[in-house]
């Protein structure tokens, strides 16, 4: 069931086209991932959703209630890529300040602030003025703040960026258990790596358009394709000729920094990878190291945006 | 190196605009000010002092000692209540009153039986019978210039009644004149009333002797000690709490702005409206709190009367501050950036400060430089104050500061919502 759809969202500042018809949907309980290179449109497309930037044209429903593009809706929680929140105040009167800007009150609030503290690993710090707090702790309360009222769906602006490995994973716990409980979350984050591996889905979005979406799997079979990326570093670079005869008939690249690497693509490995060892021992090298690799979310997003800087 | 460095800071400076204006502009735009005000520069001057007079004596020496007066340049002289001319003529209880509303900074009574003492005995007939200056000492130039023309006036106005006073009292002392003196004095006092005539630029003989003035402060006489620090507690404190509402709405608005937390905070129950609304109360309780510390240290120790004037106050207190907390709000929207804030306001604030009366007393400055003051803020909310603390005015007399700060407060909220739209949904 879908929780959230867009559909033929187009915004533009001035001149300059923000987004220019994205579509996507965020099912029910899902980690969906939306990547894009820098200015792609993905914070004007979380803040329409959030209700910050009205749509030039298109529609965005949530719970199948068209939103107004003025209001945020009650459902929602949002994690602002910005460290939003009061330095000077303690983690807990953070968490009690935006809990009651979100409507909670009394008991209530009081349990979701003990709630939000536990959640994100700061129940010891929660008297400590957040000012003191390192990025990673800082990040984490950010999270907290954004859906402590317990919203159906949730917004998170790149909530990794700047964060070490433990903070990092202290953080997709978080969303794993949101998800658990039943919420839909949306991020966007140019960790491609997390995306692949803690996202259930991805939507990758480019010049204002949402250009693909799936699962990684199902991502790779529309781009990239199933094959294994294969590196052989030699004792020495191959001569001309077996080169030559390598590149033409196995479709091998000899690594233009590095004459003594070998790459190929292979479909099959089992069956592809020995005749290619058996070539170039005929060929009086020998093998000092191998790597294969499979198709990456890292490939298919650079198939899809190409290599080209932005900005 | 330091090539280098000096290059560094002059690119820096050229691209900063506020700084620029802070730099180069901010001490013009001081500099005219101050030659404005203390110049006269594109005025009249010094401003002509209002005088009220009360004549009890209705002789033809005070007649003539009030057209005397009216025939100084230094002085716009007024016998009825209003200063056109209309109204009922002013006695000496109307005529004190309108010193301590402030209407006028000083009145001169001129008692009954003054002129008669002067035609009897001269120049010493002022010691039976004095002219009564009832004065505001708030304004240290007004009783003493009056006083000065009080003693030039009566010199020239009837120098001819003065002779005569004076021959008497020569003839009782010295006996009577022959007939040839007698003679000789009669054909010299119609040149002497010649001369008294407006428009005379005859000049007093009498040296250090002439007419006897009492000073009265009237402000004094209810126990006011203490008051004219009042008045520079609420010059510095109106000043201060500008510069305080400006910087609380610049962290209010302009640093959640960059933080990222007015967006989150919009993002939430919160209205725009709401949000400005709770911004606005919070910084005009603090200003609350502000002035009311500074004027409980200036009790405390400097004697200002705040216990005996508290409703006064209070009421002040709260229409500058909310006035002031609007004002702020209005250059935090208004401003781009922190940066861009604290210059703009750095020039307002000051402004507004020197021409409404924080730094100087609005009565020091000319009558054109009094009349721009009263653009400002600060012009307002110090008169209120002066009412309050210097001239015991009930409540109901503070309604046009009131009226004034109040509609303020509502032009500078709508203004601020207004400017404040930038951060709605775009």
């Amino acid at each position: 069931m879908n929780v959230l759809t867009v559909s033929g969202a187009r915004k533009s500042f001035g001149t300059v086209t923000a987004l220019d018809g994205a579509s996507f949907e965020l099912r029910q309980g899902e980690l969906l991932a939306l990547l894009g290179p820098n200015g792609a449109g993905k914070t004007t497309l979380i803040r329409a959703i959030a209700g910050r930037v009205r749509l030039d044209s298109g529609e965005i429903r949530m719970f199948d209630r068209l939103l107004d593009g003025r209001h945020t809706p009650p459902e929602l929680g949002i994690v602002p890529q910005e460290i939003a929140i009061y330095p000077l105040l303690t983690a807990r009167e953070n968490l009690e300040v935006f809990g009651a800007l979100h409507g909670l009150q009394g008991q209530d609030l009081r349990k979701q602030v003990d709630w939000g503290l536990d959640s994100v690993g700061l129940s010891d710090r929660g008297r400590d003025p957040v000012g003191q707090f390192s990025g990673g702790m800082r990040r984490r309360l950010n999270i907290a703040c954004g859906v402590l009222h317990r919203p159906r769906v949730v917004l998170l602006d790149e909530p990794t960026v700047g964060v070490d490995p433990q903070s990092r994973d202290r953080i997709y716990d978080t969303l794993a258990a949101l998800a658990a409980a039943g919420a839909s979350l949306l991020l966007t984050t140019h960790h491609l790596e997390e995306a692949e591996a803690r996202c259930s889905r991805t939507v990758i979005i480019d010049h204002g358009k949402a250009i693909a979406s799936g699962t990684t799997p199902e991502l790779v079979d529309q781009t990239v394709g199933r094959y294994r990326l294969v590196s052989l570093r030699l004792n020495m670079p191959l001569g001309i000729a077996d080169a030559a005869r390598l590149t033409s008939e196995a479709g091998v690249d000899i690594d233009a920094a590095d004459a003594k690497v070998v790459k190929a693509r292979m479909r099959d490995v089992a069956m592809e990878l020995p005749t290619l060892l058996d070539t170039i021992r005929a060929a009086g090298r020998t093998i000092d190291d191998v790597d294969v690799r499979g198709p990456s979310l890292q490939a298919v997003f650079i198939h899809l945006t190409g290599k080209d800087l932005r900005e | 190196m330091i090539r280098t460095v000096l290059r560094i800071g002059f690119l820096n400076l050229r691209r900063d605009r506020v700084a620029l204006s802070l730099k180069f502009v901010l001490p013009v735009i001081f500099f005219s000010i101050f030659a404005s005000v203390f110049g006269g520069r594109g005025n009249a001057g010094t401003a002509r002092i209002n005088l009220a007079v009360v004549d009890e004596d209705q002789s033809e020496f005070s007649i003539r000692l009030l057209a005397g007066l009216r025939n100084e340049k230094g002085l716009n002289v007024r016998t009825t209540a209003e200063g056109n001319g209309t109204g009922p003529t002013l006695d000496r209880r109307t005529a004190e009153h309108s010193v301590r509303s402030g209407d006028v900074p000083v009145a001169v009574v001129i008692p009954a039986g003054l002129g008669e003492s002067f035609a009897k005995d001269g120049f010493t007939g002022g010691a039976a019978v004095s002219i009564q200056l009832l004065s505001d000492v708030s304004d240290p130039i007004a009783p003493q210039m009056v006083q000065g023309l009080l003693q030039k006036v009566t010199m020239t106005a009837a120098p001819d009644l003065l002779m005569q006073g004076g021959l008497r009292q020569f003839e009782q002392q010295a006996g009577a004149m022959t007939p040839q003196q007698k003679t000789a004095v009669d054909a010299w006092i119609p040149r002497l009333r010649e001369q008294s005539q407006p428009g005379s630029t005859a000049q007093g003989g009498g040296g250090g002797m002439g007419v006897r003035v009492d000073v009265i402060d009237v402000m004094r006489s209810s126990s006011n000690n203490g008051s004219l620090i009042s008045f520079y507690a609420a010059g510095v404190g109106v000043m201060f709490l500008l510069f305080s509402s400006v910087a609380g709405a610049g962290g209010a608005l302009l640093d959640e702005a960059e933080a990222g937390t007015l967006e989150r905070v919009l993002s939430t129950n919160v209205s725009l409206t709401g949000l400005l609304a709770g911004k606005w109360i919070f910084l005009a309780l603090g200003g609350v709190a502000q002035l009311t510390v500074m004027f409980l240290w200036g009790s405390v120790v400097f004697g200002v009367p705040l216990f005996s004037h508290l409703p006064g106050f209070f009421v002040m207190t709260t229409v500058t501050a909310g006035a002031a907390a609007a004002l702020g709000l209005v250059l935090a929207t208004l401003a781009r950036s922190r940066e861009q804030l604290s210059g703009f306001s750095t020039i307002l604030v000051l402004t507004m400060s020197a021409l409404g009366g924080s730094m100087f007393p609005r009565f020091l400055m000319s009558e054109t430089m009094q009349k721009v003051g009263l653009l400002t803020f600060n012009a307002w909310a110090l008169d209120g104050y002066l009412k309050v603390f210097w001239r015991d005015a009930p409540l109901w007399q503070l309604w046009p500061q009131v009226l004034v700060l109040c509609g303020l407060t509502a032009v500078f909220l709508g203004t601020a919502r207004m400017l404040a739209r930038r951060w709605e949904a775009a």
